[in-house]
This record gives C-alpha cells, sequence and structure tokens, in this order.
C-alpha cells in the first residue's frame, strides 16, 4: 500500500514491506545475534591476542565457532544489503535491535540466568520502540514530475 | 580500571563507533544506488543483481569499513572490558547513525522515528549495562 501525497515535493515516507521482506528483517536479526555468540565464544577459546601474537588474529576465522560465526554474520550481511535496498536505514536500524532482546530473553529462559528489573526495562523499551517503528513506512521517496525517486515497486 | 587501560578502552569504543557508522552509511548509499534488489532481479536475473552490487563503489567502501571493524571487534574481545565496550559503542553508534540517516542519506526521519530511536537507545543503554 503507497500513502504518497503528489501534490508536495517533499521527502515523504512510503511503506515497502511484505512477508518476505519482514522475513530478511528476522534473518538479520537471528544472523546477528547467534554470529556474535559463537564468534564470541571462539575467541574465548583462542585465548587473549597480543600483539606479539596477531597471527592468532589473523587466523582467528579458521577456528570452528569462529567460521560458524563468520557464516551467521554472512547470512546477515546479505539479508541487511537486500533490506536497504528497499527501506530506510532509519527504519532498519532500531529493527535489528531486536537481537539484545532475543539475546536476554534467551539467557533467562534458556539458561536460567537473573534478568534485573532495569534490563526487562531496556527490553520493554526496545520492543516497544521497534513495534512503533516496524508499523509505520519503510522507506523516504521524493515525488518529482516523472513519478517518485527512487522509482517505487508497490508490494501487496 | 588503571589509567592506560581506560584509555585503550574509550579509544578503542571511539575506533568502533566510527567504523560501524561509516560501514552503514556507506553501505547504505550504496544499496540506494543499486535500487530495489526485486526490481533488479526481475530485469536482470540474480547476476543482475550481484553485478550491480559488486559494481558499485559505495559498496567497498562499506566492506571495508565492516571488515576493519570486525577485526577491531575481535581485537577488543581478547583484551578490554567488554561490558563497557559492547553497551557503549552499540548506543553511540546507534545514535550516530541516527544523525548520518538525516544528514547524509538524507533520510526524513519523522518524528516517529525518533521517538522509536530513542526509546531503543535507552533501552540498549539499560539492556547492555
Amino acid at each position: 500500500m503507497t500513502e504518497l501525497d503528489k501534490t508536495t515535493f517533499a521527502r515523504q515516507h512510503v511503506h515497502s514491506m511484505s512477508f518476505l521482506r519482514y522475513f530478511l528483517l528476522a534473518v538479520i536479526i537471528l544472523g546477528s545475534t547467534f554470529g556474535d555468540v559463537y564468534i564470541a565464544k571462539g575467541m574465548k577459546q583462542i585465548g587473549v591476542v597480543t600483539v606479539s601474537r596477531w597471527r592468532d588474529l589473523l587466523f582467528a576465522p579458521l577456528h570452528f565457532y569462529v567460521a560458524l560465526g563468520v557464516v551467521m554474520l554472512m547470512m546477515f550481511y546479505i539479508s541487511y544489503l537486500a533490506s536497504l535496498s528497499w527501506a530506510d536505514l532509519s527504519y532498519i536500524m532500531p529493527a535489528t535491535t531486536l537481537g539484545y532482546v532475543l539475546t536476554a530473553l534467551m539467557a533467562h529462559f534458556m539458561l536460567g540466568e537473573h534478568v534485573s528489573l532495569t534490563r526487562w526495562i531496556g527490553i520493554i523499551m526496545i520492543s516497544f520502540g521497534v513495534g512503533f517503528i516496524t508499523g509505520g513506512p519503510s522507506l523516504t521517496v521524493t515525488p518529482t514530475p516523472e513519478g517518485v525517486s527512487p522509482h517505487l515497486e508497490i508490494h501487496r | 580500571m588503571n589509567h592506560s587501560s581506560a584509555v585503550a578502552t574509550w579509544l578503542m569504543v571511539l575506533v568502533m563507533v566510527g567504523l560501524n557508522t561509516a560501514g552503514d552509511m556507506t553501505t547504505a548509499r550504496a544499496m540506494r544506488r543499486v535500487g530495489d534488489f526485486s526490481e533488479v532481479r526481475r530485469k536482470s536475473g540474480v547476476l543482475g543483481v550481484t553485478i550491480a552490487v559488486l559494481t558499485e563503489p559505495w559498496f567497498y567502501l562499506g566492506l571495508l569499513a565492516m571488515t576493519l571493524s570486525f577485526f577491531a571487534m575481535l581485537a577488543a574481545l581478547s583484551f578490554i572490558d567488554l561490558s563497557v565496550v559492547i553497551p557503549a559503542s552499540a548506543s553511540l553508534t546507534f545514535l550516530l547513525d541516527l544523525f548520518g540517516c538525516q544528514f547524509f542519506l538524507k533520510e526524513h526521519v519523522s518524528r516517529r522515528r525518533w521517538l522509536s530511536g530513542i526509546l531503543v537507545l535507552g533501552g540498549i543503554i539499560l539492556l547492555r549495562t
């Protein structure tokens, strides 16, 4: 659905999301979250990297967990590139922070870690912020006499 | 935390924030120049999308910034206080990105987006500290 007022030439927002595009947002969130978790796990196994052990840093991507993390981050990156081709960064960026919420919830419900009241408030704030932005339009366009820029593909 | 390790920690935060923001801005600009992937794919196939991305100079700037940021994070993971570095760099990058969207990418950052951004920023700070 497009909500575009062609009577003005100011930058405006339009909806450009579809089911597949929301799914790719989920891949961004899961890919970045699990990617970071596996890389952190791998780097802990590798140990402290000092200047004299710089080769360890260079060869870190060959470690199993670091490599797994890199594969997840590649999935994140491809989905991220695709999403940025049809939505604003100021729309995608808050949505991706749901990964922080996911990490905290997993730590609480799967690992039984204590989540403090402050963190629960943080989780609620991020969730509200993300819900508020993803419920709104996703792309900035500039109406021109020939149409809109960038050219808008309408997804229903 | 002694003085030199505090300096090292905040220096690393600044490096990561700078690289992350630069990566986000240049990548977003590259993808805006490439255009909607679905539309490019319909006209010239998956190969067309790949070629369009790989021939976009801004894409390489973004890739370079993100690669450097990745190795900075790997280095940071091994020698400095993560409880400071991760929340500080995540929240500062988020804030700088919002300004970058408005002034560098020329996106229409509406009141709704600023409000959402402030909620999310506050949430990141509470959740990660």
